[in-house]
Parts: structure tokens; sequence; C-alpha cells
């Protein structure tokens, strides 16, 4: 190959500069931006956050079926008991059950979603508690 | 390891016996949860108008504001725009064909109250072409706006112009916002739906609930004690156009 030398040099100035970004973070131990969702202070929730992150849009999915398609409306336990919120079966409601206790949509729902670039359409029609708490309605 | 045809046989065909045996088991399990409604059962949903008792206060919208309260059902001015899940029209206009001129005029000038009929041969169901509108077990007509496409088919079947379609966003024009109910989208078809997340909960109707003349009766037709089952047999009701064959589940004490 004619002039190898500056080619495979020319090459790996490339690699590094375009890598840049991920040598520095390794460099430095830590990524510069982070999606850092702000958990509630108090109360457990209803499966482990591993499960949770993993599969909270399958899990809501599946409510959707059951309340809309199935007239299936609480939400039990694994032993057939409901889950209680304030005093009331829960229901399997995004609005009513998870956002009563991650109230903050900015600081909880969109932190990962906007680190991931995802962008669910729950909100186009589901009420953030906290917009309708101050009378905002878009 | 080998293994002669008569034992595979007797492996597969067993395995596959008590597949099928297991998924029978579950389906009875998951149908005898979804029959048992939580809050307040019926098997056929109906309900009775008086329309002389709706007529007691003029001009009352209660039974119209809460509905659309509850269920977040924005307000236009431009009547092209109009989203409606209960409305009041002219007797000639809601009961086509009964009305002639010598009509009392109590009747004739004033007006009844229209929703969707949760017909029991909904016209509506049969076209939708995405299942987002289907009969519930317990008759009434349901939507899941998750799924609706917007194609309208269902409003030019309904042929009683019970279904709105969402020209424009809607939460713009929503006065005030109810958190327990959503909104909808721009694109989606909209009626009444007997307030089944009401019913889950053991509640009646808002609409039923906010009338201040009872003059809403909402009953299972199943049980003949009911009240609705003992209104229909003393008094007589009328249904819209029932020549169409749609059997509505609203009657009307005219």
């Amino acid at each position: 190959m004619y002039g190898t030398g500056k080619v495979l040099i020319g090459i790996l100035i490339f690699i590094l500069a375009f890598t840049s970004p991920i040598l520095i973070n390794m460099a430095g131990g830590k990524a510069s931006v982070k999606a850092n969702p702000v958990l509630p202070q108090s109360g457990k929730c209803i499966e482990s956050k591993e499960y949770m992150k993993g599969y909270h849009m399958e899990m809501l999915d599946i409510w959707r079926d059951k309340v809309v398609r199935q007239d299936i409306r609480f939400l039990k336990k694994a032993d057939g008991s409901y889950y209680m919120l304030n005093g009331a079966k829960a229901e399997m409601s995004l609005t009513k059950t998870c956002m009563s206790c991650h109230d903050n949509k900015a600081k909880f729902c969109d932190e990962c979603h906007n680190y991931l670039d995802v962008n669910p359409y729950c909100w186009d029609c589901h009420i953030d508690p906290s917009l309708a708490k101050k009378g905002v309605t878009k | 390891m080998s293994i002669d045809r008569r034992k595979f046989l007797l492996i597969t065909g067993g395995a596959a016996a008590a597949g099928l045996a297991g998924k029978q088991t579950l389906k009875v399990f998951a149908e005898s949860e979804a029959r048992k409604s939580e809050g307040f059962s019926g098997r056929r949903w109906a309900m009775l108008i008086d329309l002389k008792k709706c007529n007691e206060t003029e001009g009352c919208t209660k039974c119209i504001d809460a509905c659309h309260l509850a269920h977040n059902v924005p307000h236009y001015d431009n009547k092209k725009d109009e989203i409606k899940w209960i409305w009041k029209e002219k007797f000639e206009h809601a009961f086509i064909e009964q009305e002639n001129e010598f009509i009392p005029s109590d009747i004739k000038n004033k007006p009844a109250l229209l929703f969707c009929n949760h017909c029991e041969n909904p016209p509506c169901v049969n076209v939708c072409p995405t299942q987002a509108t289907w009969k519930r077990k317990d008759g009434i007509v349901m939507m899941d706006w998750h799924r609706c496409i917007g194609c309208r088919y269902c409003m030019a079947a309904c042929p009683y112009g019970s279904r709105s379609f969402n020209w424009r966003e809607p939460r713009p024009h929503l006065k005030e916002l109810n958190p327990e109910f959503p909104t909808r989208t721009r694109g989606v078809v909209e009626k009444c739906t007997f307030c089944d997340e009401r019913l889950a909960k053991g509640m009646k109707p808002a609409c039923v609930e906010a009338c201040p003349s009872k003059a809403m009766i909402f009953g299972d037709l199943e049980d003949p004690n009911s009240e609705i089952r003992v209104m229909l047999g003393s008094n007589f009701t009328m249904r819209r156009k029932p020549e169409l064959g749609t059997q509505p589940e609203i009657y009307y004490i005219i």
C-alpha cells in the first residue's frame, strides 16, 4: 500500500478522536450525562427496581388490556389479596396508582425517557397529576 | 438412549394431552375472573328516561355538565367540532317518523335527552376494523381509545349520531380537568360508555346521579325485580328508530 505508515497513523488519530468522549469518561470514571430519576422518599413499590426498570412498559400494557378490555380493575398480590392505597383497593392505573407515589413526571418518568430518547404517548391522554393540581391542561 | 416408536408416541401423546388439559383449566380460570365484575355487576345494562320528569326544569343541563366534566369532554363554540356524550334534541329529530302535526305541544317543543343507545345489535361494532369498539358481556358498547385509528366507520354506521370525532386537540378546549379520567387526542372517536369506570367501583353513571328530578333510571334488564324492569313493565316506553333492528337499550317514557 502506498504511504502505509501515514495512513495507519491517520486511522489511529481518527479512531482516537471519534472515541474520545468514551475514552475520557473511562479515564474520568464517570459519564458526564446520566439519567437520574428521583425516587419517592417513602413507600414500597409493587415490584423490584430491576423488574420495573426492564418491564414497567409491559406491565402497563397488561394493565391496560385488563382494565379496558376485561373490566378487571384492581391490583392483586400473588396471594390473591388486593393491594391497598390510601384505604381503598389500588387500581391498575398509571396516574392513580403509580403516579400517586411517583408524583413528579419530569424528575421520574422523563428523566430516563429523555436519556434513552423514547417518547411514550401515555400522557397525550392520561393526565399528569402534578399538572392537574396546578390547573394546567397541557 | 434408544427409543422405539411405541414409547415415542406414548410420550408425545401424553405431553400433548397434559398441555391441552392445562390450557383448558387456565382458560376457565381466566374467564371466571373476567366475569366476576368487582363492583356493580349486571348482565344487561339499560337506561330509562322519563321525559316528563326530565323537562320539569326548563333548560336543565346538570346531567350533561356532570358527564362532560367527569369524562373531560371538550367544549367547542363551533358546532362542527362538537363533542357530545349526552345531548338534547327536538322530539321530531330524536324520534323520526313518530312525529305528526297533532302531537301535544309540550312534547313537540320540549327536548329529548339522547346518548349512545348501547344497542343489543350495534352496527358500529360490526364495522370497526380494529375492534376499538365492542360489545361487552354486560351490554355496554365499549370503546378502547388506545386502539381507535380514527377511520370514523363507526360514526357512519351509527344511526343515532351518538359518536363524535376529535377534529382538534381536545385539551386546550377543556375548561376544567378531571385528573381521574384521561382526555382523548386528535383523531379519535368518542361516545358515552355508560360510565364503565364508575360501575366498576359500585357507583351509578354520573348523569343518573346528577339528575335533580330523578328522571333517569339505570339498571339490569336481566333482573326482573330491578327498578328499571318494574318501570318498563308498568309504563309504555319508546325506543329510537326501533325499525332498524338495533335493539337500543335506552328507553323513553314520553
